[in-house]
């Protein structure tokens, strides 16, 4: 086996054992904790056994199609939603039993609309922020200082305007501001840059990136895979009431292809191949060809490909009420799909 | 300080806050003046005809009923409808992701909705005492019954409010609240004695604070003859006191129960499907 073909095998047999891992206690570091959490609205199974763990200073991206339990399973893990079964542990502790000092500890960030929208930005985190003083220790200081947060968020210009004054980005920005004002462990973030122009996207993105810096543990949805890749160390995807995959965005590629993309032009003539073994092709060509290749690329699968077939690729494969995640989701499956040797044959014919 | 103790104080502050912003928004100064000034332009213009048989101006006759109304109408109308409005925009489910945002949430609440009660008194009041003749507050003790009849009355009302607030998650629901109230304002001997009304309207009038608030407001402002007016020809402090109390023990059992179970129900998507269900209302 190629080396690449050896990598993409590891990085599913490391998911592999954090998923069996999972399944044993949970660690001192780990701060999110689901297993088989089911969710039934009347007779509809929304979700069907979600099993997934975050360690402390991860970033987790939950991805999945609309109505497939992300907001759901946020709100279940938040507190703010009853579980219909399964085990749930957020800072060990049970959501449907945490109590206020475990809240003090969690950070949520609202979609706002127009709540608040008479107070000033530094009285609205000042007046927020005050409820956390109680809950302060030694290692954390509660809360956020409220100039320093508000510099932060990129808000200090517009600290003593009204709420309702704010352009869409800076309210955005002021919901994040109040989601981490208590300085939280545990900060969840659904859909955070909906409606984002792309300054204000890496703005925010810089502003996560900061806050994992800290130690937080992150778990957001969206639906900008671009988003899901940058900001996350790990990617779930839900979908048919399970995760049916988790990794991190090369992990997931290697899942569903080993193949990667080469592209190249000799002369004004382009190429493209479609392999298994990049770097050996690649040495092949430029042995053959030397320096008249130009524009060379290599690409894996990029996480929309991944994503696509993961997802639409696992549910047109469905017949009727069968159970979705059985086609995509077994875990031999899953490193079978990783290992599977898609096309050997390295195609020799491209590199002329 | 604990954490009990730092909500409380939040929560006044909170309160604090939202008065200022009331006091110093035109729009909102605007709605709270907007009722008592057309009351008292009315009342001004029926200062110079007088209840028969007596010398009392209509225009003072009716005050007291008017101020007991307004005490009512923050208790039940400002509650329920801040309730709603800051269910639907989110407010609470912020709130709620606080530590003791809730607790606090509700306190700030009790204060702005005490202020609006004391508020909604004294604009009709004491212009009043300037603009007609013959109404006027000579005793401490007047002043003492008012303030009494006053914390009485938000007592019993705000809960109430507070349970119909937290029955609906919609504002433009205020309307099935307003119509029934209006129609028991009717019926309440608010602007004319309820006596004049046949006995099983006055049997449903005196279930409902409206009735006893304005007749506290009478005893307080009204010289005593003109209690022979009222049923049984006195002020009825026992039976008023009654009532009132069976809306507080009512309101302060229940209340909580309806608050807990609203509160219990707020997430990111219930506030999502509101703003959704509004928007496209809008459109």
């Amino acid at each position: 086996m190629t080396e690449v073909d050896k990598g993409g095998t590891s990085a599913s047999a490391t998911q592999t054992a954090t998923e069996v891992g999972g399944l044993a206690d949970p660690g001192p570091d780990t701060v999110i904790d689901v297993r088989d959490l089911h969710m039934r609205y009347g007779t509809n199974d929304v979700l069907k056994g979600v099993t997934f763990s975050a360690e402390r200073g991860e970033v987790l991206a939950l991805l999945g199609p609309n109505g497939a339990g992300k907001t759901t399973t946020i709100e279940i893990l938040e507190g703010f939603r009853m579980r219909s079964g399964g085990s749930v542990s957020v800072l060990g502790t049970d959501p449907a039993h945490g109590n206020e000092s475990w809240r003090a500890r969690l950070g949520i960030v609202l979609q706002s609309w127009r709540d608040h929208g008479k107070w000033r930005v530094r009285e609205l985190l000042h007046h927020l922020g005050s409820f956390y003083t109680p809950y302060s220790t030694e290692a954390i200081r509660r809360p956020w200082n409220t100039d320093e947060l508000i510099e932060a968020v990129g808000l200090s210009e517009h600290a003593d305007k009204r709420v309702m004054r704010l352009s869409g980005g800076q309210r955005r920005r002021l919901d994040v501001a109040i989601g981490i004002v208590g300085k939280p462990e545990v900060l969840f973030l659904d859909e955070p840059t909906a409606g984002f122009d792309p300054h204000a996207r890496r703005e925010f993105h810089d502003l996560v990136h900061r806050l994992a810096d800290e130690n937080i543990t992150v778990l957001l949805t969206t639906h900008d895979l671009d988003e899901a890749e940058k900001l996350a160390d790990r990617i779930l995807v839900l979908a048919g009431g399970r995760i049916i995959a988790d990794g991190s965005a090369d992990a997931l590629s290697r899942m569903v292809s080993t193949k990667a993309e080469v592209r190249w032009s000799i002369g004004t003539e382009r190429h493209v191949h479609s392999t298994d073994d990049a770097t050996t092709f690649v040495r092949r060509l430029l042995t053959e060809h030397g320096s008249a290749v130009q524009d060379l690329e290599v690409r894996r699968a990029s996480l929309e490909d991944t994503y696509m077939k993961l997802v639409y690729g696992m549910e047109s494969g469905l017949a009727g009420d069968e159970d979705a995640a059985q086609v995509f989701f077994g875990r031999e499956e899953q490193v079978t799909v990783a290992a599977e040797p898609h096309g050997r044959d390295i195609d020799e014919e491209g590199a002329r | 300080m604990n954490a009990s103790g730092v909500a409380i104080r939040a929560g006044i502050r909170r309160g604090l806050a939202e008065i200022r912003q009331m006091l110093t928004s035109g729009p909102d100064l605007l709605s709270v003046l907007f009722f008592p000034t057309i009351t008292l332009i009315v009342m001004y213009f029926l200062r110079d005809s007088t209840l028969p048989g007596t010398d009392i101006s209509v225009g003072s006759a009716a005050m007291p009923g008017v101020l007991g109304m307004q005490v009512a109408f923050a208790g039940l109308v400002g509650v329920s409808a801040s309730l709603m409005v800051e269910r639907e925009d989110g407010t609470l489910l912020r709130a709620k992701a606080v530590p003791n945002g809730m607790f606090g949430y509700l306190v700030g609440k009790i204060i702005v909705g005490a202020f609006d009660g004391a508020l909604a008194m004294l604009i009709v009041l004491i212009p009043g005492l300037f603009l007609l003749d013959g109404f006027r507050i000579e005793s401490l003790n007047a002043w003492l019954t008012l303030a009494w009849v006053l914390a009485l009355g938000l007592i019993a009302t705000m809960p109430i409010g507070a349970m119909i607030g937290s029955l609906s998650d919609n504002p433009r629901n205020m309307g099935l609240v307003m119509l029934p109230l209006l129609g028991l304002v009717a019926i309440s001997g608010v602007f004319y004695p309820i006596t004049a009304l046949p006995g099983w309207v006055q049997f449903i009038a005196q279930l409902f604070p409206i009735y006893w608030l304005g007749l506290g407001m009478r005893s307080a402002l009204l010289p005593d003859a003109a209690a022979a007016v009222e049923i049984g020809g006195s002020w009825r402090y026992a039976e008023m006191i009654g009532v009132l109390g069976v809306w507080i023990v009512v309101g302060l059992i229940f209340a909580p129960i309806l608050l807990r179970r609203m509160a219990r129900r707020e997430s990111g998507s219930t506030v999502a499907a509101r703003r959704d269900r509004a928007l496209q209302r809008v459109q």
